[in-house]
């Protein structure tokens, strides 16, 4: 874009906004890039905009002053963690010289490049979508935003984490846990196998009594081979003590209704009742609500974007990362996240500098805790592919973590694991 | 608007120029008694932004600049081109035992390689105060004096053919290591088995646990 142009966008950005927020361009003002959501993504994006260009006015926008990490939430659920441990804020990414703005954005004017935060208009020459996802209400029947409150989903980390906890540790010795696991996608393919493994290590230690029982969707889930192995080792897995009971779809595992006055879910063909001492449903989820507001998914509730940049298909200099977006193999995962967030700062800075981007890398790299000393992982390095759009895997490398790995390997992973947390939390908000 | 476009090449070299170039300038072949010829080091360029790119895929789970938080994590910034290479690579065909690192090195060609360590020679190594054992420091730190001196030069603080940075690495990662030479399944140079099956005979197997917690303590070059 050169300077013609950048008056002219602006000029048209503000008028139409109504406002009179001309940059003072004898100072070499710069472009405005608006971030909504200051997650995995969001904050990665803020922060290496600013890294990579300076001069960007860069505002990050998120609904609420803290955040609570979904990663090791898993762990607190357990009990083996605090929850102020996952607990995060934006005081530090000011430092950086990005406007942070605690708020909820509500909707917007994509052709005339503003957003509404509150009764604010801003506008922007590129827009960083990063807002996570929204739980289907409804798309079991029965569980809404009110039966969540009773059922917790804690598929968003914070109050909900610390419902399902407290729950958790009021059931009596002897109480049955219910999972139940949406079809794919979601966020965090390895996530309902994680909890059942950190409840059952709870329920092992606390109440021998009791067991965890995952009512999937699904026939197959992330990391089985290894969960069911380290579930055979740990929590008796296929024994008729086992702490786990896990059924597929094809198995009366499939979860149609819940009835939250009853703390029941139906599941399997004839829509069988069972009672839980506790029930957690995962719903099935969409990109967050505001992708939608702003005209950003497809009839699935996605996102589709370019994979290279990730501008969305249906908006111009509108860029969707994270959970919300859809990016092929990479999983919805907070890592995926983060290496997306880097792209697509490195894609709109090429383009306000008007030069070529670099060829785009991408990294995942996900670790599950399934017990003390004891983790899992998953790790992938992809490329981007020019012929049909797509990020894909590089051949022969990536995958999961060895079938038969030793117990001390098994003890590194947790360790590295929790290396994984302290740095990739400190990218995002130090 | 000229100011938007050097920016992003004024950052990614600053690392390099804030760096003085003694870390990585080229060493005369010197002739000690091991007759060992030292390789001339590999000297860094200003970081591309492909550099960029790639190291930022890193830094997630390595920290910020390369400076892991821990507790297991290994810190990479500062590491020497040739060191970081050979380590890729060793990765890369399976000949170093890891978790998650073998399966991520098959992702890269030997440019992007070059391009990683290129970025990350030129950051700093930033290192976090842990817990270690004063006893164990203590006869760690003789250990190192009596055996590992000569190639873990200046108390493991420089990075010289290949010896990594070890003072004030992690811990656990330091142990990992230590363990996987003693259990033959990392490779280590003929000079380095020597020294280290001589340490473990005059000093029991505890001697590695000492050595790896005298390097996990080094924090300050100066009080060395
Ligand atoms: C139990 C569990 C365990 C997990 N464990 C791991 C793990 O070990 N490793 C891993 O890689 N991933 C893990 N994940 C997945 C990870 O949490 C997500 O993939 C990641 O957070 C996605 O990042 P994001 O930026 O898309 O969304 P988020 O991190 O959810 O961030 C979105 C942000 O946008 C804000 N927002 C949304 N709408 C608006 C609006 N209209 N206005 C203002 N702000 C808004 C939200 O408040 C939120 O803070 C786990 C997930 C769960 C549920």
């Amino acid at each position: 874009m050169n300077r013609r142009e950048f008056l002219k966008t602006t000029a048209l950005g503000s008028m139409a906004a109504g406002l009179i927020s001309i940059p003072y361009i004898a100072k070499g003002a710069g472009q405005k890039v608006i971030v909504i959501g200051g997650g995995a993504g969001g904050t990665i994006a803020a922060k290496y905009l600013k890294k990579m260009d300076n001069s960007l006015d860069v505002t990050l926008i998120e609904r609420n002053a803290d955040y609570f990490t979904c990663f090791m939430s898993n762990e607190v659920i357990g009990g083996d963690r605090k929850i102020e441990s996952i607990k995060f804020n934006y005081e530090r990414l000011k430092k950086h010289g990005i406007n942070v703005i605690i708020g909820e954005v509500t909707g917007g004017d994509l052709n005339a490049k503003t957003i509404k935060v509150g009764d604010k208009s801003l506008n922007y020459d590129k827009l960083v979508v990063s807002p996570g996802v929204d739980m289907k209400w409804g798309a079991v029947e029965g569980y809404d935003e009110a039966a969540s409150e009773k059922m917790p989903h804690a598929w968003k980390a914070g109050p909900q984490t610390a419902l399902l906890r407290k729950q958790l540790e009021a059931m009596p010795d002897g109480g049955v846990v219910l999972i139940t696991a949406p079809a794919n996608p979601f966020r965090c393919p390895p996530g309902p196998y994680e909890r059942a493994s950190l409840v059952a290590q709870y329920l092992k230690h606390h109440k021998p009594k009791s067991k965890v029982i995952v009512l999937d969707a699904k026939d197959d889930f992330a990391k089985k081979g290894l969960f069911e192995q380290a579930w055979k080792e740990l929590y008796g897995y296929g024994t008729d003590k086992s702490l786990i009971e896990w059924r597929s779809a094809a198995n009366q595992g499939k979860v149609s209704r819940v009835d939250a006055a009853k703390n029941a879910v139906y599941a399997g063909e004839m829509g069988d009742e069972i009672v839980g001492a506790v029930v957690n449903v995962i719903p099935p989820q969409s990109a967050g609500k505001i992708a939608t507001a702003l005209g950003l998914t497809n009839d699935a509730g996605w996102c589709p974007v370019n994979r290279k940049t990730f501008e969305s298909s249906q908006a111009k200099d509108v860029h969707v990362i994270g959970d919300a977006c859809m990016a092929d193999a990479m999983p919805k995962a907070a890592y995926a996240a983060n290496s997306q967030a880097k792209v697509c700062a490195a894609a709109i800075v090429a383009a306000l500098q008007g030069k070529e981007m670099v060829a785009p890398a991408y990294v995942n790299t996900c670790y599950s805790i399934v017990g003390h000393d004891y983790g899992i992982s998953v790790a992938a390095v992809y490329n981007y592919k020019a012929d049909d759009n797509s990020i894909a895997p590089v051949q022969g490398a990536g995958g999961v973590s060895a079938k038969d790995a030793s117990a001390e390997d098994r003890k590194r992973e947790m360790l590295y694991g929790l290396s994984w947390f302290n740095n990739i939390t400190e990218d995002m908000f130090g | 608007m000229k100011h938007l476009r050097t920016s992003a090449l004024a950052m990614a070299c600053c690392g390099l120029l804030f760096n003085a170039p003694s870390a990585f300038a080229s060493k005369d072949d010197d002739k000690d008694d091991d007759k060992k010829k030292k390789k001339t080091a590999t000297a860094a360029k200003p970081v591309s932004p492909r550099g960029l790119m790639l190291a930022n895929t890193c830094v997630g789970c390595h920290g910020q600049g390369g400076s892991s938080l821990g507790p297991a994590t290994p810190t990479i910034s500062g590491m020497a081109i040739d060191t970081f290479t050979d380590a890729m690579k060793a990765y890369r065909e399976g000949k170093r035992p890891s978790t998650v690192m073998g399966r991520l090195a098959k992702g890269y060609t030997d440019e992007d390689i070059a391009e990683m360590a290129n970025y990350f020679v030129t950051q700093k190594f930033v290192r976090v105060a842990q817990k270690t054992d004063p006893a164990k420091v203590k006869a760690g730190k003789k250990l190192h004096k009596d055996n590992c001196e000569k190639c873990h030069e200046e108390g493991g603080f420089k990075d010289e053919d290949g010896s990594s940075i070890l003072a004030g690495q992690w811990l656990p990662y330091l142990q990992f290591q230590m363990a996987d030479f003693n259990a033959k399944k990392r490779e280590m140079p003929e000079k380095m088995a020597k020294r280290l099956n001589a340490m473990i005979k005059d000093n029991g197997d505890k001697s590695l646990e000492e050595v790896a917690h005298f390097y996990a303590s080094q924090q300050d070059k100066k009080a060395k």
